[in-house]
Parts: C-alpha cells; sequence; structure tokens
C-alpha cells in the first residue's frame, strides 16, 4: 500500500476495485463501511459480484471479469472531459500527462459502455464521486491483478489516483491489499527473480558487489525466472529439482494438470511445509517445518509495516523453523551459516536493506514500523510519495484495453472467477484443518445467477460438473444474485473440487500473474 | 479548549469531551463496566456516577460532556454506596460462580466486585434459566445468566463490524442477548472480545485456563496481508485460544475475524509433520534429519554439479518470515 491502514479512516471517499474487502481483509473492510455509514465517506465498487460493500456504495458498476481497464478509462474520461481533475498537481508532481490525456478520448462512455455493457451514466457517476472526495483511497486486490492486462490494469490505477492528486496524501494512495501474511516481505525480501532485498534490482552492480561481499559468494547478475515460468523450465527439463519452502503450488497454481505434469518431470522434488500437502506428497524429501506459533521472527503486512512474529509453543515433534532448515541444509552443502536466533538474520537483512536499515526488534518489539526506515531514528513511512514521487515525477502511462485471454463462446459459455470465502484461508490447508472452522464450512459452491441457473434447470445444492478447456471438476451449486448472469465463481479453498484444474496458466507479461480471474467455463448438471 | 476540575485536579480538554476523558486526562480514574473507549457511550449501568457542583443529582461520567468551569467529584461515600448498588443489583441475575467462570481473574465484574467490598448476594429471586437458545455463532457459547445486559456486545458488532446481527431480546430481568432475525453473524468473535465478563466465552478449545496460568504470547496473525495483532493463549505447550486485550494496539485494534481468532485448530492439528519423509520404493517414510538433509545435499549437489545452479529453482513463501525468506534467497543465490 502507498498508504497506511489507519489512513482509511482519513479518506473522504474509496474506490474499490476487484477486492472483496470484507470477507479477505474484514479488519479493513470494517474501517471502509465505518466510513461510510459513520462519517458519509463516499463509496464507489466496482466488482464482478455484488459483494457486501456494493451495499453501502453510492456507486456500484458490476462488472464483467476482465473489464477493469475500459471502465476506469471510462471514469477517467469523464473526469478530465468535466475538469475534475486536480490540474496544479499534475503540473507539479507528474510527467507524461499529454499523451496520457490524449489516449482517453477514444474511451467516452458510450464506447465503454458498447465494450463492457456498463451503463453510461453509471460511469459518469462513479467518476464523479471518487473525483469529489478528497482526499480517495484507492483499495484494490487480486481482482485488478490476476489478469493478462493486470499490469495495465494497476498502471491505470495510479493514472486515475495522479489524475485526481491522491496520491502522497493522507487518506489517499492507491493500496493493493496483499492476500497472504507475509507477501509482502516475501517480496521485500527479494522473492520476486528480477531483485534481491529492498528492491534493490539484479543488475546494480554496487548493490550486488555489496551482496558479494557480505554473502561472500559472487551472486548472480541475471534475473531468475518467475514461479510460472519456472513450471514451464521444468517441463522443458531446464530445472531439474525444486526446493519448495511453505508453498503448495498444487492447489493454488493455474491449469493444475500442467503443473503436476512439470513436477513429475523434476528429477529431484524437496517440500518444506507442516502439512503433507499436495505438492509434499509428489516430493522427494519431505522436511517438517514450524508453524507461525512455533518460531519467532518478522512479517511485513499490507502497510509495509514489520511486525513480530513470536514462538508461543515449542516445535512439534522434530519439526524445526524454516530458517534453522535452510540454515543446516547450507552448512551442510558447504556454505556454512550459523545464526542463533531470527534477530541476528534480521540485522543483517537490515545492514543489506536501506528500506530496512533503521529497523530492529527493540524498535518493533511493541508496535511494528513501515519501512521505508532508512535509520535508527527515522519513524518509518506509513504513506509514501509525500513530497515527490520515489522516481521524482509521477509517470502516467499511456494504457490501452487488450482484453482477456479466454473468452465466453459457444462451447464454454460462462465466464468464470474465483476468490476466497471469509472462513477460509488460501489452498485450505490450515483452515480445512481447523475442526470447528471446518465444521460450520464444509464445502464450496459455485455461485451462479437465477437467470443462468434457470436456463441450465438447476437449484442450490445441485452437483454440477464444471469444464474448462483444460480439465473439469465437480462441486455444488449455489443459485444467488452475488455474480452477474454469465458470470460464475468458486473459491480456491478446497482440494476435492480444486479449481485450479480449470483457470488459465495465461500470465500477464510484466508481473507474470496468471490470469485466475477470467476462465471460460461450462457447467452441467452431474 | 474548556476547563474542568476533578478531584481538585483542573485540565484543559477539547469541546465535546465526557466527564470521564476528562478524568482520564487528569490522570483519574472512574469506575465503569458499560463503557469501553472504542464504542458509543451509553451510559445505562450507572458504574461512572459522579457529583458535579451545582447539579443536584450525581451523573454519569462516560456520556456526560464536560462543560467548560465544571467542578466534579469522582469519590464519596455516597457513590461509593450508589456503585455498590449498581452492583449489587446485577448480581440479583449474575451468579456468583466464578469458580466455574472463564472470565475468572480478568472479570470487570469481579474486580468491581471485590473493589467496593460487596461480599454477599444481597437479593435473591429465582435463577435465571441457563438453557436459553445457542448464542448466533457456534463458535461462541453463550450465559445468559452471567450477562449485566452492558450492550457492549451489540455496539461492537454493529459499530466495530457493521453487521448488527445481536440485540438485547425481551425486557426486564428475562432479558439476554439474541440475534436480529435476518443478519447473519460472521463469527468474528467482536463480542466475545469486549464482553466484560464471562457471557460470552470461547467455546473452540475444551481446555480452559486462568489468566495466570496460561501464557499470552503477543504475535501476529499467520492469515491475511493485514497483520493482525493477537494473543495466543497456551497451556501446556498447547494453544487454547486467541485473545486480543489490547485494543489500542494498530493495526486492528482488538479486532479480527474468525480465521484469525478461532482459526488456529491446524497448529494442533495430527496431520502436522514431526519428522523428515523420504521417498523409498516409491513411498514416503519416516527419516532422520541427517538422513533427510544429507540426501537433500547430496542431489542438489549432483544437480549442480551436471546441469549448472541453475538447474535447481527454489519457491520461496509467503507464509514464511522475512528472515527465512530472506536466508532462503542467500542459501539459493549464494550456494
Ligand atoms: S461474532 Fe461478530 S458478527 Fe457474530 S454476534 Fe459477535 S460481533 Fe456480531
Ligand atoms: S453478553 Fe457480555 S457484553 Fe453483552 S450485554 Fe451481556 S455482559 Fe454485556
Ligand atoms: S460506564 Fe458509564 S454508565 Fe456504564
Amino acid at each position: 500500500m502507498t498508504n497506511s491502514i489507519a489512513c482509511v479512516d482519513k479518506a473522504q471517499g474509496f474506490l474499490v476495485i476487484g477486492s472483496n474487502t470484507t470477507e479477505n481483509h474484514p479488519i479493513i473492510g470494517d474501517r471502509v463501511k465505518r466510513a461510510v455509514t459513520q462519517r458519509g465517506a463516499k463509496l464507489v465498487v466496482i466488482d464482478p459480484r455484488r459483494i457486501e460493500l456494493a451495499e453501502y456504495a453510492n456507486v456500484f458498476l458490476q462488472v464483467k471479469p476482465g473489464h477493469n481497464i475500459p471502465v476506469i478509462l471510462g471514469m477517467m474520461h469523464v473526469i478530465l472531459k468535466e475538469g475534475l481533475h486536480a490540474p496544479d498537481y499534475i503540473a507539479e508532481r507528474c510527467e507524461g500527462f499529454e499523451e496520457f490525456a490524449a489516449s482517453l478520448d477514444a474511451y467516452s462512455p458510450e464506447r465503454v459502455q458498447e465494450i463492457t455493457g456498463v451503463d453510461a451514466d453509471l460511469i459518469r457517476k462513479a467518476a464523479r464521486v471518487y473525483a469529489g472526495a478528497k482526499p480517495a483511497s484507492i483499495l484494490y486486490a487480486m481482482g485488478v491483478t490476476q489478469h493478462t492486462q493486470g499490469t495495465d490494469a494497476v498502471k491505470c490505477l495510479a493514472n486515475l489516483a495522479m489524475l485526481t492528486g491522491n496520491v502522497g496524501v493522507e487518506g489517499g494512495g492507491v493500496n493493493p491489499l496483499r492476500g497472504q501474511n507475509n507477501v509482502q516481505g516475501a517480496c521485500d525480501m527479494g522473492g520476486l527473480p528480477n531483485v534481491v532485498t529492498g528492491y534493490q534490482k539484479v543488475g546494480d552492480d554496487e548493490a550486488m558487489a555489496k551482496f558479494d561481499e557480505a554473502w561472500g559468494r559472487k551472486v548472480p547478475r541475471e534475473p531468475g525466472l518467475t514461479l510460472t515460468e519456472m513450471g514451464q523450465a521444468a517441463l522443458e527439463g531446464k530445472i531439474r529439482a525444486l526446493y519448495v519452502m511453505g508453498e503448495n503450488p498444487m492447489i493454488t497454481d493455474p491449469d493444475l494438470h500442467h503443473i503436476e505434469k512439470a513436477l513429475d518431470n523434476l528429477d529431484f522434488l524437496v517440500v518444506q511445509d507442516i502439512f503433507l500437502t499436495e505438492t509434499a506428497a509428489k516430493a522427494d524429501v519431505v522436511l517438517p517445518a514450524c508453524s507461525f506459533a512455533e518460531k519467532d521472527g518478522t512479517f511485513t503486512n499490507t502497510e509495509r509495516k514489520v511486525q513480530r512474529v513470536r514462538a508461543a509453543l515449542a516445535p512439534r515433534g522434530e519439526s524445526k523453523p524454516d530458517w534453522q532448515i535452510v540454515q543446516e541444509l547450507s552448512t551442510k552443502m558447504g556454505y556454512p551459516m550459523s545464526y542463533a536466533h531470527p534477530r541476528e538474520i534480521f540485522d543483517e537483512i537490515a545492514s543489506l536493506t536501506p528500506s530496512y536499515a533503521g529497523i530492529d526488534y527493540d524498535r518493533i518489539e511493541r508496535e511494528g514500523i513501515p519501512w521505508p526506515c532508512p535509520d535508527k531514528d527515522h519513524p518509518g513511512t506509513p504513506v509514501l510519495h509525500v513530497e515527490k514521487f520515489a522516481r521524482g515525477k509521477g509517470l502516467f502511462h499511456v494504457v490501452e484495453y487488450k482484453g482477456s485471454a479466454e473468452e465466453a463462446d459457444d462451447e464454454y459459455p460462462l465466464v468464470l472467477t474465483t476468490g476466497r470465502e471469509h472462513p477460509h484461508y488460501h489452498s485450505g490447508s490450515m483452515t480445512r484443518r481447523c475442526g470447528r472452522i471446518n465444521d460450520c464450512f464444509p464445502e464450496g459452491f459455485l455461485e451462479m445467477h437465477p437467470a443462468d441457473a434457470e436456463r441450465l434447470g438447476l437449484r442450490t445444492g445441485d452437483p454440477v460438473r464444471v469444464t474448462s478447456r483444460r480439465g473439469e471438476i465437480t462441486t455444488k451449486v449455489k443459485v444467488v444474485d452475488r455474480p452477474a448472469p454469465g458470470t460464475v465463481f468458486l473459491s480456491f479453498h478446497y482440494s476435492e473440487s480444486p479449481v485450479n484444474v480449470l483457470t488459465n496458466p495465461a500470465t500477464c507479461p510484466v508481473a507474470k500473474i496468471p490470469e485466475y480471474k477470467v476462465t471460460a467455463v461450462r457447467v452441467e448438471k452431474a | 479548549m474548556i476547563n474542568v476540575t476533578i478531584d481538585g485536579v483542573r485540565v484543559e480538554v477539547p469541546k465535546g469531551a465526557t466527564i470521564l476523558e476528562a478524568a482520564q486526562e487528569a490522570g483519574i480514574r472512574i469506575p465503569t463496566l458499560c463503557y469501553l473507549k472504542k464504542l458509543s457511550p451509553i451510559g445505562s449501568c450507572r458504574m461512572c456516577v459522579v457529583e458535579v457542583e451545582g447539579c443536584t443529582k450525581p451523573v454519569t461520567a462516560c456520556d456526560t460532556p464536560a462543560g467548560d468551569g465544571m467542578v466534579v467529584t469522582t469519590d464519596s461515600e455516597e457513590l461509593r454506596e450508589m456503585r455498590r448498588d449498581v452492583l449489587r443489583l446485577l448480581l440479583v441475575r449474575h451468579p456468583l460462580d466464578c469458580p466455574v467462570c472463564d472470565k475468572g481473574g480478568e472479570c470487570d465484574l469481579q474486580d468491581l466486585v471485590y473493589e467496593f467490598g460487596v461480599t454477599a448476594e444481597s437479593y435473591r429471586t429465582e435463577r435465571f434459566e441457563r438453557d436459553v437458545p445457542r448464542y448466533v455463532s457456534p463458535f461462541i457459547r453463550q450465559w445468559p445468566d452471567r450477562c449485566v445486559l452492558c450492550g457492549r456486545c451489540v455496539r461492537a458488532c454493529k459499530e466495530v463490524k457493521g453487521v448488527g446481527c445481536i440485540q438485547i431480546v425481551d425486557n426486564g430481568f428475562y432479558s439476554y442477548i439474541g440475534p436480529v432475525p435476518g443478519v447473519e453473524c460472521i463469527s468474528c468473535g467482536e463480542c466475545l472480545s469486549v464482553c466484560p465478563v464471562g457471557a460470552l466465552t470461547d467455546s473452540v478449545h475444551p481446555t480452559k485456563a486462568r489468566i495466570w496460568q496460561a501464557d499470552r504470547v503477543p504475535t501476529t496473525c499467520g492469515y491475511c496481508g493485514v497483520g493482525c495483532q493477537l494473543e495466543l493463549n497456551v497451556l501446556n505447550g498447547e494453544i487454547i485460544r486467541v485473545t486480543t486485550t489490547d485494543f489500542d494496539k494498530a493495526p486492528n485494534f482488538g479486532s479480527l475475524c474468525v480465521k484469525g481468532r478461532f482459526g488456529w485448530e491446524f497448529v494442533n492439528h495430527p496431520d502436522r509433520l514431526e519428522k523428515p519423509l523420504v521417498r523409498k520404493d516409491g513411498e514416503l517414510k519416516e527419516a532422520t534429519w541427517d538422513e533427510a538433509l544429507g540426501l537433500v545435499a547430496q542431489r542438489l549437489q549432483q544437480i549442480k554439479d551436471e546441469h549448472g545452479a541453475d538447474a535447481i529453482g527454489g519457491f520461496t513463501s509467503a507464509r514464511c518470515t522475512n528472515e527465512e525468506n530472506y536466508l532462503f534467497q542467500k542459501f539459493i543465490c549464494a550456494r
């Protein structure tokens, strides 16, 4: 997030897009609801489903999965045409505006209505509501990024926020809500192929020299592979061994049949996890790890705040914290490591990472600190880009709408979109093993609009077969008017109906995130 | 800003502040029960009564705005007797069942009864029927006779979570917290976390512990990216529940969702891996750490020698700590 969670309380307006906030980030969802009901803040919601926040919205645009970009372009067209933008802010702090402004000409609300079916007047209204609220915050999640044009959609949102002068102000911002506890931290630590810690570029010689020295080894200067590319590389035999720490791609990756083949093609697979997950079951060696309750360390939350995790229990059986396993393996392979406690590792991270440099365990004993925190006296940075953008000027990107990789057709007439349900989490390996939660919420359902259900002769509870170009699964249907006609929804928590058998591995060319949110499917009574 | 004198201490507070807030500013404690900082005050329990110069009757400090020049007394024998009466009346309904109550040791009512020296149940009537309806959430057990009808749960559900699925049902002696028809509970446990007594208790784990028996370890939730702060309550090496007692702690200020508050059972699950596993004759069999790590080291080395370091891939994890992700990275890059 460019801004802090507390900033939600200062926003006068919100655009919530591709985020079912009240179910997936309930604590932030609560705050948005409070802002609307208790302070009269304005709310625009854009989502393929009539999610809970839609009930609180001044304007709700129910888009088809994949139509975020044209709708945002349409909103920006209106903002510009009606002079609702922030010319002084743009002149002072941004660049690339002329070209960008010209590119919006093609996206009148009427044209957008033609593309998306969303009423032109609603687009106008959404534009006025968002632009009329100062400051206004954009909250988004995977509904924006898990598309082949995901990066473009994010750029679009950044454009929208800059256009209205909402970046670098309290209560504003462009705020991705991170789905997993430490997705932010994993990226900060260099869990992306082209960077090391704190987003220092693999190509940056000076930074790399620092790592060469600290690590006592020559660090690779070429970017590695992304998750999705690794699958392909395994199929092609370029990757022979895979070491998986705490992930379950056999449930969470798109096109599971493809992933299964990739894993089968490896010479050697090591999986380190707390359970024998679907992925671990395929491994040659499984290393038992500790859960969050059994280890010390830090997680970095969605607002970039580095917070403590503390061991409350002794390791279970012979299991060990992941850091210790990595350390022992590394030592065995001739690259010795001998940290006594995660605190020592953290200090090393801080010494190599400018944005973490001022943080240590003592400082975050009671409350976390948001990076960047360059030195020990720095209080941390709740709001990014305050006086100027990190890169100097905020750059407007020209974005053109291209469409999703897959569209509904005669054979696969419905569009499936995926996500989570509030009681469960991700691949389900944790919440499905919480007795009480699983007793209360034992099965998933395909959400379908009554109109589609009637056409297909389906009633709530009927077993159905869902088929895409890549595979089929069975589940039960729930007839509700949350999705629009033509759209169906499934969550991915249930390994008995693994929705990612169906999803499309087509990825966004920049972020390499798969298009989980748009899959053409056919639904039949099973 | 306005000036208020509380027990002889002069404080300056913003206009609109309540007498209670002014007292807090002055460092003076006024006993409360239905009041909670994060909720709107309703002035219903009357524990917080204070005397204001010029007023004939005591007023409730939690919901009475302080006035400029106001002179307030928070403690006198009369006020104490009034507070004692409040407590005596609560004890008509509330059984003194502290020995079997989960909340014993951290219960506002218990503390107040103790503080004000109410030593007996002064008024006796019939007991409240215990088997009142099941609570709206299957994660929470309701003990209606312990309820002091402070309405904190009702306000929290509505004001903090925006749900509003519970309300005070019936009236007088028989009132209890019941469902609002047609509104679904999301099992967030906000109500549970704000109940000052043991009228709502966590029902997930059968074993309970007194506050002084269990360890309460503050940590960060392991689910979504909000990073809520919570406390794992540990007894005999097992998690028995999750609490949030620090309502001033960002980012969640004591609130959680169903996963954070009730979704910890996986930690104790029998499926947890306890030993390394190594594939032998097609099957995963238990092995020692030495054997397992030895095999990993040997196979990775071999693949590196034959195909180069690039033939080894690693998946780091959004579930693991920063330290672990860093170390994994270091291992993969520097090995
Ligand atoms: S669990 Fe949450 S939603 Fe249910 S009654 Fe309590 S506060 Fe309301
Ligand atoms: S259940 Fe607890 S919080 Fe709710 S009214 Fe009764 S005593 Fe107060
Ligand atoms: S605390 Fe003021 S009336 Fe209850």
